[in-house]
């Protein structure tokens, strides 16, 4: 069996997209990203540039939002809300490791 | 060929109707969707339910999956003879492949085939993959081989599963549920379509000494009382090695040290901080010329820590 040798990119907020690449790399038509960006489960860079540009994180949100679109069926306001709402979960749960983090151990 | 009962797997009747189907579904996904459930084995049970729906929820493919027969779960089955000429085309083989990718196969066809006979381009499928490495690996960058086992399609759309080796150098910046993403390592594109792309999701182990929060880390820092009362020159430990710290004089229990820049290293820049969380420790075991000494001090001190229950 050949070995494939390969380096990844982070995907961090400091990389960026453009709307078509964004499209390209979640399957999604760029018609329906426009929806999700005026539904505000995306935010470009700066909405009112000429190009829309998006942080390389966001590529995490888009994939999510494509799960959940097909795998419950759902129409861009409730993709909206339900990314929404777990964005919320994700703040949450990373508040709770944060303070977990702080939280000095017993010492024994 | 494994047998997969998809009814079983969805608590359904052989005789459901595509409204139960799809009702059955509709709750198992709620219960089992990784992005939705916390059932630690959620994402396997979602991907066979997922997989039992693909099928049962399209007639044609439900019909043809009738056909293969009721078998045991998991017990080796050939499909009726002629099932693969009727549905899979000629040259089909059922030797390496999964009852998933046979379905699956059923659907690309049927895509790539187009509206007027021609041959659509497709994308390759994009694979996520949970990566656990340890926090050293982490900060120094590291790198990982996955052994993956992937359908892939011929040029008549027909599956085999095959096995892939890939070494991953996953670059230093790493820390707990960052994505990598791999470009070009998913699946194979169809007829000029792109090759799919890899995402790593980082999982850290625990370590016994550090905490992560993001790039920071945090390390319990033990002083004896006279080191946090006169303060101290402390070895601590990090993780490019020891770094002398500072104690000042009157340190109290709960306040942060920081060391900058010894947390993981970020992807654009710099690095996080570490943070040493100072905890005043007593021996539980005491000589006589400690006592002794205890006794003096406690006999001489004139400092209230509770002066403030006096006050309120």
């Amino acid at each position: 069996m050949q070995i494939e040798q390969t380096e990844g990119l982070w995907l961090y907020e400091h990389y960026e997209f453009s709307l078509a690449e964004l499209a390209d790399l979640s399957g999604m038509p760029e018609t329906e990203l426009r929806e999700w960006v005026d539904e505000g489960v995306l935010v470009p860079i700066d909405p009112e540039a000429a190009q829309w540009s998006f942080g390389a994180d966001r590529l995490v949100t888009v994939r999510l939002a494509c799960r959940l679109r097909k795998d419950f069926d759902l129409e861009p306001h409730s993709v909206a809300l339900l990314v929404m709402l777990l964005d919320r979960v994700h703040e949450l749960e990373a508040e709770v490791r944060d303070l977990g983090a702080k939280l000095p151990r017993v010492l024994r | 060929m494994k047998y997969k009962d998809y009814y079983a797997i969805m608590g359904l009747d052989r005789k459901a109707t595509a409204a139960e189907i799809k009702k059955a579904y509709r709750k198992l996904a709620r219960k089992y969707h990784p992005d939705v459930s916390k059932d630690p084995d959620g994402e396997e049970k979602f991907k066979e339910v997922a997989e039992a729906y693909e099928t049962l929820q399209d007639p044609e493919k439900r019909a043809a999956y009738d056909q293969l027969g009721n078998h045991q779960p998991g017990q080796d089955f050939r499909p009726p003879p002629d099932w693969g000429k009727e549905h899979g085309g000629p040259n089909f083989s059922f030797d390496d492949i999964d009852l998933s990718d046979l379905f699956a196969a059923f659907s690309g066809s049927r895509q790539r085939a187009g509206q007027d006979g021609r041959k659509v381009s497709m994308p390759g499928q994009d694979y996520e993959v949970n990566a656990h490495i340890t926090l050293e690996e982490a900060y120094r960058g590291t790198e990982l081989e996955l052994n993956l086992s992937v359908p892939e399609y011929d040029e008549n759309g027909l599956p085999r599963r095959v096995q892939r080796a890939i070494k991953v150098r996953i670059p230093k910046g790493a820390t707990d549920g960052q994505r990598l993403r791999l470009s070009g390592k998913g699946g194979k594109g169809m007829n000029g379509g792109r090759d799919g792309n890899l995402y790593l999701n980082i999982t850290l182990h625990p370590h016994p000494l550090f905490r992560v929060s993001g790039h920071d880390l945090y390390l319990d820092l033990p002083l004896a009382p006279w080191e946090a009362v006169l303060g101290a020159t402390i070895q601590v430990p990090t993780l490019s090695g020891g770094v002398r710290l500072k104690v000042p004089p009157g340190t109290r229990a709960g306040q942060q040290l920081r060391v900058a820049e010894r947390g993981l290293s970020k992807p654009h820049a710099g690095a996080g901080d570490l943070f040493a969380i100072v905890q005043i420790a007593v021996p539980t075991v005491v000589g006589d010329q400690e006592r002794a000494l205890f006794k003096a001090l406690a006999d001489g001190s004139t400092f209230n820590p509770r002066g403030h229950f006096e006050r309120s």
